[in-house]
This record gives C-alpha cells, sequence and structure tokens, in this order.
C-alpha cells in the first residue's frame, strides 16, 4: 500500500499556507478598528449583535469625517465561540492586520485568553458586558459593569426596598457567577444574614432540567421569611428556569428573581409571560425615556433594517467605549496605544441613560445603576435607581484575597493590582 | 543510514518528514534573521499559527494509528490530548509563581480568588518540569490502559466503542467545568509566563516550540511507522481485518488492541502538552465531543490508514478553517459540513486515495 | 351609612396591613352600593392620573379610580396589569392598546372609543411594578367577586394566610358557618386552628395542634416550629413536637412522590428524544450525528406553525405535532436518499457523513430564520400546575410530556409489530437479503424506516419546544444523551429504549439533590460505560442470529 507514489502537490499546499499569511495587507492610511466576536457557535447568539453595534458606530463616525481626517474601517474576524481562537484572532488582528484598537469578547474566559496576547503586543481592547472584576489590565477598558456596579445595588434593592430575608443565590457553574456570590456571601454575612438564610446553587452551562432545583427554591421560600432569588444563571439556561417558575405556580410577587445576565436581547427569544414582574440589575435599559436612547435606538434600527431588534446593556457599552475612544485619539492626536490609554482616563461622554460616564484610573467605568421589572412585552420598567453614579472596582472589597488591592493607570502607581499595605505591584508587571 | 533505508518504501512519509526539515530550517531563519520590513519575514503570528497546526498534526497521526490500522474509531481522543494539556498547563501556572495578581506564590489565581485555602494535593510537583513531561505522559496513558483494560476485554467495538469513547470525553468536560475540582473552571488555565525560564512571549521562545512541534511530529511519524511495519503492527492489521479470526490464530486480541491504544493516547497527550504553551490557554472547551469527531474528519479527509496522510488532513481542515472562519465567517460551517459528507462519500481513502488513484490511472 | 362605610373600606389599597377580609366584605358592600355611578368627568380624571412615573403615586391613583366606581374601571385596571394601557406621546391621553392581529389600534381609556392604529414609538407604556400588580390584582378581585365562584373565595382565603392571627378568629368561624363548599371549609378549619395557635388560651393550642397534626401547609409548620421551640409549656412543646414529626414524615413521602415525578418527567425527555433514534441505529445500524438536528427542525416547526396561526396558539400544538413529523421526516428520507445510502455496512463512515449534516442542517437555520433563539409560546393549557395538595403539585407541561411520550412509544410499537411497513422493517433489519428475496423492496423500506425514526425526532422537538430553548444549537445538547439511553437500554429493541430511559431519569433526579447536577450527570455517564463493559449489550440485548454481527 504504501509503495504507491505520490505526485509532489502536498508540498505545495503547506508551501501555500504559510506564503498567504506572510502576504502583507496594509491598506493605505485608515484608522483600523479590529471587531472580535464570535459569530458562529454558542456565542454567536449573544455576539453577533455587537460586532453590529461596532459595524454601524464605524460606519456612522465615517459619515461625520472619519477621524483625524482619516476614514475608519472595520476589521471583522470570527473567533466562532473557541476560546483558543479567540488569542489566534487577536493576534492575527494586532500582528497581521495592524488594527489600532479591537472591540470585542464577551466570556470571561475569552477575555482571560486573549488578555496575554495584548498585553504582549501592546493593543487595545473594549470589553463590553459584565464581568466578576478581580482584574485591570493597562491594555483593556472595561465598559461593562463590575460586581459593585451589578451585584450589590441588586441585592441592596433587595433587602431594602423588598424587605428579602432569605436568599437563594443562584448561578451557572463558572467564574462569574462563582466570584459575584462569593462577593454576594460575603456582603450579606456583613449585614447580619444568618448561614441557614442563604441557599447557593451551582448548575451546569445550559441546563435545561429545573424541576427539582425550582422545587427547593420554592420549598427554601416557604419557610415563612420573604425569600429572594439572586441569579447569575447564564443565557441559555434561563428560558426553562423562568418557565418552570412560572409553571410551578411561583410568581415574582412570592419569590421575586434578580438576574445580571438577562437583558432585553435574551428575553427577545422567551415568551415572557411567566417572567413579567421578576427583575434584572443593569447600567442600561432599552425603555429608559431619554433624547440619547431614543436617537441610538432609531439609529439601530436604521442600520439593522429592523424594527423589532431590541437594544441592550453590552451594545450601550461598545457605544460609550467607541464615543470614549474617539475623543481620546483626538486628544491624543495620534492612534497610538500609550497615548490613547492615558487620553482615555477621566475621559467622559454622555450615557444612553441621560448621564455621563467617566472612565476612571482603574480602566473602569463610572455608570448608574438601574433595577428593572420585566415586563410582558420583553422590555423592562426601571423601579429602582442609584442616584448618581457608581464608579466601577475593579477589585471586590468583600473578598479576602483582594481587599487591598486596587487599579491605578495613573503615575505614580501605574499598577492593575497594587496593594496597599505591602505598597507594591505584583502580577502583570514584575 | 538506517533512517534511509526504514523509509525507503515509504515515499508520503519522506515527503512529510523532508518538509518538517524543511520548515525547521526555514521557519527560524525567516522569523528571526530576515528583517521585519523585508516581504520575507514570516510574522510570528504565522510561527504559533503552524505550531498550533503540527500539535494537530500529531494527534491526527496518533488517531489514525488506532483507526487506521486497528479499527478502532475512538471519539475521545481530544480527552488525552486535553489531559496532556492540562498537565502542561498545571506546570506554566505554578511556573507564574508569585508573579500572578495577587501574588501570591503558591496558588495560583483562580484558587486565591475563590478562597482556596492552600494546594490540592494532586498539583503537588507540577512546579517541576520533569514531573510534568511524566504526567503529561502518564495521566492519558494511565486513563487509556484503564478504559480500554475495560473495553477491549468486554469485546466492546465499533461503534459502541465509539459512542463509549464519547461519553469518556463528555464526562471529562463536565468535571473539568467543575470550579470545586480545582482546574479552574470554565476559564481553564491562562495567562502563563514562561517555560523553563523562557519568557513565552519572546519570539526565539516561540521558535524553540516550533521546532519542538516539528521533532515531535517527526518523531511520532517514526514511532507509528515503526510500530505498523513491526510484526506488531502486522497483527494490529489483521486484528482489523479479521479479529475473530486473528484471535482464533492464538493471538491475544485484547493486549495488542491495548497497548495500541495506551501509546496512542500518549501521543496525543503529547500533542496536548506542546499546543498549550503555544495558545496559551487550556479550558474544559478541549473536551467537547465535537472536537473528538473533528479529529476523525481530519483524520478521514486526508486519508486513513497512511499516517502521513493524517497529518495532512489535519493542516489542510485547519488551514481550511482558518481562512474560512476569516473569508466567509457566514457560510464556513456550510462548507465544512459539505466537505465532511463529500469526503466520506466520494473519497473514501481520502485525499491520499485520490491522489494514489490519479497516479496509478496515468501511470 | 352603607356607603360611606364602602368608602372608607375602599380606601384602602390592597396589601399595606389592612386585612383581606375585611376588604372582601367591603367589596360586598360597594357592590350593593355601586349602582350610583359618579360623573364620567370624575373617572377621566382618575384614569389620567394613572400616568405618572412615580409608582406609589400610580398605587393612589389606583385606589382613586377604584373609589369612583366608573363601570370602565375594570377595564382599564385589566389593561395595566396586562401592559396594555398606553399613554399617547402627543398629547399623554391615557390609551387601551390593542396590539393583536399585527396592527397597533388605541382605544381612549376612560370612554373606549377607537383611536385608530399608531406606531411602535408614538405611544409610552404605564409601567407597573411587582407591588403595583398586586395592587391591581387584589383590587380587580374585588372587583370580580360579584360571581359566586368558589375559586375566587377558595384563593381569598388563600390570601389571608400569611397574616392569620386569635383576633381573625370570629370572622373566619362567621365564614366558615356560611360556607358550603367543602373545600373551602377544609381551609378555612385550617385557617381557624391556626390563628389558634397563638391563642394564650393551652387547652386552645393543644387542640389546635391536634388538627393541624396532618396538615402540610407551610404556614402551619412554620408556626408549629416557633411553638415547638418557644412555647413556655412543656406539653405543649412536646405536641407541637409530635405534630412536626408527623409533618415532616408526610412532606417525605410527597417529597419522593414528587423525585420520581421528576424522574419520569426527565425519562419521557430522554425517550423522546432516543426513541427515534433506537430505529436508526437500533434498527438499521446507522449513527445517525444529526438526530438532534432532526428535533431542532421539529422544534423549528413548532414555531413557524405559531406564526402561521397567531390566533389560534391553543390548537398550534396539535397542528404542530403532525407537521413535525412530516417535515423531519422529509429531511430524513431526503438524508437517507442522498448520503446514508451509499454508506451502508460502514457504520464509522456514517457518523461522519452525517455528523457533516449536522453541520449544514445548523447553519442552514441560522441563515433562514436566526442565530437567535425563537420564542415558542406555551398554550395555556401546557402552563400552571395540577395542584394535588400543599407541598406536591405537578407542572402541566411535563405531565403532559409524560403522556405524549408513552403515546408515542405504544403507537411506534404498534407500527413495528402491527402493520406491513413493522413487519418489512424488522424483515430487512434480521436479515436483508432473505428479504428481498421475498420481494421486500429493501430500498424503500430502508427509506422509510430512517423517515419514522426522524419524523419521530420532530415529533420529540415540538415537546422539547415547550420546555427548553429553540435555538440553532439545541439538538447537540440531547445527541449523546440519546446515544447513552439506547445503548445503555439495549438497541434494536424499543422496550429496552424505554426502561432506559426513564431508569436514567429517575436515577439522575435522586442523585441531583446529593451530588448536584453536574455531579450526577458524570455519575450517570461514567455509571453507563461501566455497564457497558459489563453487558456490552445494554439491559436488554438482541438474541439470536445477528447478535453477534
Amino acid at each position: 500500500m504504501m509503495k504507491k507514489r505520490i505526485p509532489g502537490k502536498l508540498p505545495s499546499l503547506l508551501a501555500a499556507s504559510a506564503l498567504i499569511f506572510s502576504s502583507l495587507a496594509q491598506a493605505a492610511d485608515a484608522i483600523k478598528v479590529g471587531v472580535l466576536h464570535s459569530l458562529s457557535g454558542t456565542m454567536a447568539i449573544s455576539e453577533t449583535t455587537l460586532k453590529d453595534t461596532v459595524l454601524m458606530l464605524v460606519d456612522e463616525q465615517n459619515k461625520k469625517g472619519g477621524l483625524l481626517g482619516k476614514k475608519l474601517e472595520a476589521v471583522v474576524v470570527d473567533p466562532a465561540s473557541n476560546w483558543p481562537l479567540f488569542a489566534e484572532k487577536a493576534r492575527e488582528l494586532i500582528e497581521k492586520d495592524k488594527v489600532d484598537v479591537v472591540f470585542g469578547c464577551w466570556t470571561s474566559v475569552s477575555r482571560k485568553s486573549v488578555l496575554p496576547v495584548f498585553e504582549e503586543l501592546n493593543g487595545l481592547l473594549f470589553y463590553p458586558v459584565q464581568y466578576e472584576g478581580e482584574e485591570s489590565s493597562r491594555n483593556v477598558f472595561y465598559t461593562g459593569a463590575a460586581p459593585n456596579q451589578q451585584a450589590i445595588p441588586a441585592v441592596d434593592y433587595f433587602m431594602n426596598e423588598l424587605g428579602v430575608e432569605r436568599w437563594v443565590l443562584a448561578g451557572t457553574d463558572y467564574v462569574y457567577p462563582r466570584t459575584t456570590n462569593k462577593i454576594l456571601e460575603a456582603y450579606l454575612k456583613s449585614k447580619g444574614v444568618k448561614d441557614e438564610d442563604i441557599m447557593i446553587n451551582y448548575t451546569p452551562f445550559g441546563h435545561s432540567d429545573w424541576q427539582s432545583i425550582v422545587s427547593s427554591i420554592n420549598k427554601f421560600g416557604s419557610a415563612g421569611k420573604k425569600t429572594g432569588v439572586v441569579s447569575t444563571i447564564n443565557g441559555d439556561a434561563n428560558v426553562p428556569f423562568y418557565k418552570e417558575l412560572g409553571n410551578q405556580g411561583i410568581s415574582a410577587e412570592d419569590i421575586p428573581v434578580v438576574a445580571f445576565s438577562v437583558g432585553e436581547e435574551e428575553l427577545s427569544g422567551i415568551d415572557t409571560k411567566p417572567l413579567v414582574g421578576h427583575l434584572a440589575a443593569w447600567n442600561y435599559f432599552m425603555s429608559v425615556d431619554s433624547p440619547e436612547n431614543d436617537a441610538f435606538i432609531s439609529q439601530w434600527h436604521k442600520f439593522i433594517g429592523d424594527q423589532k431588534r431590541v437594544t441592550n446593556d453590552p451594545m450601550e457599552a461598545h457605544v460609550i467605549g467607541f464615543n470614549m475612544w474617539v475623543k481620546a485619539v483626538e486628544k491624543a492626536g495620534s492612534t497610538d496605544v500609550d497615548k490613547v490609554e492615558q487620553a482615555m482616563i477621566g475621559m467622559s461622554v454622555p450615557n444612553m441613560t441621560g448621564g455621563i460616564a467617566v472612565m476612571n484610573k482603574n480602566h473602569h467605568l463610572s455608570k448608574p445603576v438601574l433595577i428593572g421589572e420585566i415586563q410582558d412585552d420583553g422590555q423592562f420598567e426601571v423601579v429602582w435607581s442609584t442616584d448618581g453614579t457608581v464608579p466601577g472596582d475593579a477589585w471586590s472589597d468583600y473578598l479576602p484575597g483582594s481587599k487591598d488591592l486596587i487599579s491605578d493607570w495613573t503615575a505614580p502607581i501605574q499598577c492593575g493590582n497594587y496593594n496597599t499595605i505591602t505598597k507594591k505591584c505584583s502580577g502583570q508587571n514584575y | 543510514m538506517l533512517l534511509t533505508r526504514f523509509m525507503h518504501s515509504d515515499r508520503g512519509g519522506s515527503i512529510l518528514l523532508g518538509l518538517l526539515l524543511l520548515a525547521a530550517i526555514l521557519v527560524p531563519l525567516l522569523n528571526l534573521a530576515v528583517p521585519e520590513s523585508s516581504p520575507l519575514h514570516l510574522p510570528t503570528y504565522t510561527v504559533t499559527l503552524m505550531g498550533k497546526y503540527l500539535c494537530y498534526a500529531l494527534l491526527a497521526l496518533a488517531l489514525d494509528l488506532v483507526w487506521g490500522y486497528c479499527g478502532i474509531l475512538s471519539l475521545g481522543h481530544g480527552a488525552f490530548f486535553a489531559l496532556g494539556g492540562y498537565a502542561m498547563g498545571m506546570h506554566l501556572m505554578r511556573q507564574v509563581g508569585d508573579r500572578g495578581v495577587y501574588g501570591n506564590p503558591e496558588l495560583p489565581d483562580f484558587m486565591v480568588f475563590l478562597n482556596w485555602q492552600e494546594l490540592p494535593w494532586y498539583w503537588y510537583g507540577f512546579d517541576m518540569f520533569w514531573f510534568a513531561v511524566l504526567m503529561v505522559l502518564l495521566i492519558p496513558g494511565l486513563l487509556a490502559f484503564v478504559f480500554g483494560w475495560f473495553a477491549f476485554r468486554s469485546r466492546v467495538t465499533g461503534v459502541y466503542l465509539s459512542i463509549m469513547t464519547q461519553a469518556l470525553t463528555f464526562a471529562l468536560m463536565l468535571a473539568f467545568f467543575r470550579n470545586e475540582m480545582g482546574f479552574g473552571g470554565n476559564n481553564g488555565l491562562t495567562d502563563f509566563k514562561d517555560i523553563l525560564g523562557f519568557s513565552l512571549q519572546a519570539d526565539s521562545t516561540r521558535i524553540g516550540l516550533f521546532l519542538a512541534s516539528v521533532i515531535a511530529l517527526a518523531g511520532g511519524y517514526l514511532a507509528c511507522r515503526f510500530i505498523v511495519n513491526s510484526k506488531f503492527g502486522r497483527v494490529i492489521v489483521a486484528i482489523r481485518d479479521a479479529e475473530t479470526r486473528t484471535r482464533f490464530v492464538g493471538y491475544q486480541v485484547e493486549r495488542y488492541k491495548l497497548w495500541l491504544f495506551v501509546f496512542s493516547a500518549v501521543l496525543a497527550g503529547i500533542a496536548g502538552a506542546l499546543y498549550v504553551p503555544q495558545v496559551g490557554i487550556i479550558n474544559p472547551g478541549e473536551f467537547a465531543p465535537l472536537n473528538s469527531i473533528e479529529l476523525a474528519i481530519w483524520v478521514a479527509v486526508g486519508g486513513r490508514g497512511t499516517l502521513y496522510g493524517a497529518a495532512a488532513g489535519a493542516l489542510l481542515v485547519n488551514y481550511a478553517k482558518t481562512y474560512l472562519t476569516a473569508a466567509m465567517p457566514e457560510v464556513w460551517l456550510f462548507a465544512l459540513g459539505a466537505l465532511f459528507v463529500l469526503v466520506t462519500i466520494l473519497l473514501p481513502k481520502g485525499i491520499i486515495g485520490l491522489l494514489q488513484r490519479r497516479r496509478e490511472g496515468s501511470a | 351609612m352603607a356607603r360611606s362605610s364602602a368608602q372608607y373600606f375602599i380606601r384602602y389599597p390592597a396589601g399595606a396591613g389592612t386585612n383581606p377580609w375585611l376588604r372582601l366584605l367591603g367589596l360586598l358592600l360597594l357592590l350593593v352600593t355601586a349602582c350610583n355611578p359618579l360623573q364620567a368627568q370624575d373617572f377621566s380624571t382618575a384614569v389620567q392620573t394613572l400616568d405618572t412615573k412615580s409608582f406609589s403615586a400610580k398605587e393612589e391613583a389606583i385606589s382613586a379610580l377604584v373609589e369612583t366606581g366608573g363601570d370602565r374601571t375594570l377595564t382599564v385596571l385589566q389593561a395595566m396589569l396586562e401592559g396594555n394601557l398606553h399613554s399617547r406621546n402627543e398629547d399623554g391621553l391615557v390609551v387601551i392598546l390593542d396590539d393583536r392581529g399585527g396592527e397597533r389600534r388605541i382605544y381612549d381609556a376612560a370612554q373606549g372609543n377607537d383611536l385608530g392604529t399608531v406606531g411602535a414609538r408614538e405611544t409610552r407604556k404605564i409601567g407597573i411594578n411587582n407591588s403595583l400588580r398586586t395592587a391591581l390584582r387584589g383590587a380587580i378581585a374585588r372587583l370580580n367577586l360579584g360571581s359566586p365562584d368558589a375559586t375566587v373565595r377558595l384563593a381569598a382565603v388563600q390570601a389571608m394566610f400569611s397574616e392569620l392571627e386569635p383576633r381573625l378568629k370570629p370572622l373566619l368561624q362567621e365564614a366558615l358557618a356560611r360556607e358550603e363548599d367543602g373545600k373551602v371549609r377544609d381551609l378555612l378549619t385550617t385557617a381557624i386552628a391556626i390563628s389558634d395557635l397563638e391563642n394564650d388560651d393551652t387547652a386552645l393550642q393543644l387542640e389546635a395542634i391536634e388538627i393541624l397534626d396532618d396538615s402540610i401547609l407551610p404556614e402551619a409548620r412554620n408556626r408549629l416550629a416557633v411553638l415547638a421551640e418557644q412555647a413556655d409549656s412543656p406539653r405543649l412543646r412536646e405536641a407541637a413536637h409530635q405534630a412536626l414529626k408527623n409533618i415532616e414524615f408526610r412532606l417525605q413521602l410527597y417529597a419522593l412522590a414528587e423525585t420520581i415525578f421528576f424522574g419520569m418527567s426527565l425519562g419521557s425527555v430522554l425517550l423522546l428524544a432516543a426513541i427515534g433514534l433506537a430505529i436508526t441505529f437500533g434498527v438499521m445500524g446507522v449513527i445517525n450525528m444529526a438526530h438532534g438536528e432532526l428535533i431542532m427542525l421539529g422544534a423549528y416547526t413548532t414555531y413557524l406553525v405559531q406564526l402561521a396561526m397567531p390566533n389560534h396558539l391553543e390548537w398550534s400544538m396539535l397542528v404542530a405535532v403532525p407537521a413535525a413529523f412530516l417535515v423531519s421526516g422529509a429531511f430524513g428520507v431526503a438524508i437517507e436518499r442522498s448520503v446514508i445510502r451509499f454508506l451502508y455496512g460502514r457504520p464509522l463512515e456514517t457518523l461522519l457523513a452525517t455528523f457533516g449534516i449536522s453541520l449544514i442542517l445548523q447553519q442552514l437555520v441560522r441563515s433562514a430564520i436566526s442565530a437567535q433563539n425563537v420564542t415558542v409560546a406555551n398554550p395555556g393549557w401546557m402552563s400552571g400546575s395540577l395542584e394535588i395538595n400543599a407541598v406536591l403539585s405537578i407542572t402541566y407541561n411535563r405531565l403532559y410530556i409524560v403522556i405524549f411520550a408513552l403515546l408515542v412509544f405504544v403507537a411506534l410499537l404498534a407500527i413495528l409489530k402491527k402493520t406491513t411497513l413493522g413487519l418489512q422493517v424488522r424483515a430487512v433489519a434480521q436479515n436483508r437479503p432473505m428479504a428481498r428475496a421475498m420481494g421486500i423492496r429493501s430500498e424503500w423500506v430502508d427509506a422509510m424506516t430512517f423517515g419514522l425514526g426522524s419524523g419521530i425526532a420532530g415529533v420529540a422537538g415540538v415537546a422539547l419546544s415547550q420546555i427548553t430553548n429553540v435555538g440553532p444549537n439545541m439538538g447537540q445538547a440531547y445527541i449523546i444523551d440519546s446515544f447513552m439511553v439506547v445503548v445503555f437500554g439495549g438497541v434494536a429493541n424499543l422496550w429496552g429504549t424505554l426502561v432506559g430511559a426513564f431508569t436514567l431519569g429517575i436515577a439522575n433526579k435522586f442523585l441531583e439533590p446529593y451530588s448536584g447536577a453536574v455531579l450526577a450527570k458524570i455519575l450517570i455517564l461514567v455509571f453507563i460505560i461501566l455497564f457497558i463493559q459489563k453487558r456490552p449489550r445494554g439491559l436488554f440485548p438482541q438474541k439470536g442470529r445477528m447478535a453477534e454481527n
């Protein structure tokens, strides 16, 4: 079988692959904006919208005459919900396409995967999704919410406004829920909640059989004290969870659920009737009545060509991030990462809910926190909001490992994880 | 001399080894010696990409050995690959030492912020490179041994074996997703700093890893070739073609299958261990049954039972994937799906088979 | 006098510490006196005050509205509860929106005049929150209570449970004397006993404990627990302890029943997902990795059927089942004719080719419909739950799916055992050359068998659309589980699939409370892997000649 000969085509294939990659693709004089969102695979559901958002923003900016007299050009790649591929595509964007900035990532693991690449090649990433905190990189701007901008205000609302005394912390088993629940547990205990009044439950990704868990939540909630569920359940698993709640007759009036991963986009795939009255905490809701938001929504509808498409919090985060980046580039007069990074700090742009978002020294935003109740049209009715903006906290004050850490990217500290006790900066800047 | 004699009748293999040698010389040269401004310069991005492909090729080789030569279609080879990767990842994690964001000299970052107080026992020893390397070989090998020992002894064969291996990797994926396991849960292990004292971000280290992958692939190929050419290999092929008959002739079929399976798993583990420092992350997604099925497709596309065909298939499909995901993100799944269907129907022996047929036709 | 007392009672919004019984009485009084309509002007003004930002102002506006007694009060409150009360942007007029039938038509809330159609952002919804929702429900219930419906009364008593105290006893007793409905009487008796628990009279308390001895109502249990801890009299404590023990025992029994039902429900899902595979894999020996995608197509068919008949949601399931069977079945036949027939006898290759097909089908749905999950609504009869008692209730959708799965199983068994097609399928499966020699068109039988298996997958998709997400990736979640069930039960044996599915489902649900959902799943997988080593042909191995190959 081995004796047969093979024509020499195989080597040419190999050589071709090497050559195509090394071909130089330097477009003349445009500022390149990389878009690193999954367009296929499990995360495509959420991330495709963000890709379109960035494309819309680039389009809009070009209509305004571009930036620094140059046109903006979007470079879209598909990391296909595959985490190592995120790192590879990030490298491709920075090294091969030479983009000046990247907007991308959704899951924490994809961000963790690209982080070393951005630090090595000194790229610039805008990360638009709420996350567990415990990170601050010089090369990343976090425009989504940190736990103190979402979880803690939501718990305060439950405690003070709804009188919740017993707590169910339900989440998908991954880092964001684990960390958030650790923070919440410590926070609740600091408020005098006892151990037996906290129930913690983790489920796998895409969990669909919620019968037993919902039933045990119901039992936990029938002990005579007002019970609330704080849900860090991830996207897909939410629909069957809420359906089960509805079917087992647990209404929002009995046991309210506040979620941190359920937004307008997720609700657009759900029959929302059984969810009405349950809550979500975000920094933005589509239903907020403000001129900025109205303009944004009609712009989005025009761009996407579909009046039914919704807007959501990560989209707003990209809008804020993009506008800040544009202003920072104008201020710095260049797209050089080091200059833009310094210009970003202290930058402020209007957010969609009528206030001003400010970029802090720790690369996190100051944003308002809103709590909304789900309505039967898939929108949220804002029932509570913070008085002003809340600065994002990179390192939680409620975790023993990080309570002494701060992040400050201005001189003289210049560190993402500065220990205020030892006065040392450990980690990436060794 | 021995090598030339050994490779004498293996034209495809000779081409593969020749190309690997060429790559081993040219790639470092074009990357390090040629200045960046020159059009001949090879960006580091391409070097890591090629290194990654080589790891996949080694993995495909491992699968071809058991599938192409012994008829065992394992849909769990991704698990051995991932276990090798985790063993290496744990070593790299320990190497980070107190340079993690929390500055804890003992615990990796993900343990610190989940309030772990001390290192779990199974993380001990991974700070030593030799121990990690040993584990890279041992853990996949041991798992393959235990699984194979049970499965082959009870004569679980064919599609049942495929489904069981798939269940195995699925179970492992679920297990590694759990944060209590102490392997970083969904985020896996990432943010590595250096290997054997060399910074992973340096171009020279990347070249080094690339060369290591070249050597591993070449070595793996020679070892596999040696096995299939030996008497052991002939029995293996006999088992593939007529298992019952081989058993009646007096061979202990289970043993042959078991050792081949274990060896193949170890190869997969090595591929995983080389893969992790190059891509910079290992997470439970690598255990996904989908990955293992895709691996079988690489082998099928290249042509099974040829060894070099499997390697070529891995390179080809992955290149196509990289190209298609960038060129047409909307439709690349159509192309990939169609490729699988067409190859299995029209090219039962893969591309190598097609080339051979052409050759025969023209000769 | 009567009028003023009605007003007195009604001024209180629901909640806020008033006792519902008094509210209920007030309402009855109101009904007597309500035939005194106030000026339409007042009513319009009251409606208009609902349009405010502040939730507390809205709450006040609601009670003010109820007080006017206008005959459209119920309509307006109902619209508000359903989220159809809007305010028109151009003049701030409060309107009721009706967007059924595709267009957005608005009506003047106060008068009910048709004001034509409007665009999506021309009106703004008057939002409500949970406490308003409670207030609205209370107000609506009170307005609705004119009907002598026992279930409404039952709900009223239930609503009182959280605020029971000895002071309310006379009211409850009075109601009990009047009540004729057995269920309501039982509940009232329990309520009286619970209110007695907090009495100072030990004898009364002991008597109450005796009554509550077998009550599983959470309220009774919680108060008994308090009594068992804090009562001064040791006798009382002892009695409460004993009662609690009895209650706990009964609770455990119900919990066991509940777990078994949960397991059966999970088992029925597994059965539905696996049974089509049992045919294609078990009978034909074809490994169809696209099986999950055929399930997905069934679910999408449900979605499309619902889109096509938006006004007949209740019937959509009945249409969707045959439609999904036909759609998935047609895809199955197409797959068999175009791909699988070239690959008979090469099961491993079929596995790879069908995996390619699964990728194509996923992307097809993504391109043709959307990458997003789609909304599949639950018809009314699939929502809610069948309450057996206070702690045990069975959700309708799960119940129907269990029944449906069994029906599908029986139907399939009948097809295979009683029809000509079934006979031919079995004949071909057992000995192809012989079957051909007997004049069976084996190719046709292959296509039909595969179509049947695929069609069943589509039907499973209809059922799954009622309990989980419908999206391009949904099929992937079921493929491994289905293979496990088939292999565990024993290939080519439908009974094996049935037993396998329910065993795994119930085992999973019994493990879950101890190990958590993830570990339970892992343990089950490990168990199957080990089991197959022990019995490579599953629970019910096929006997006879072909078992060897």
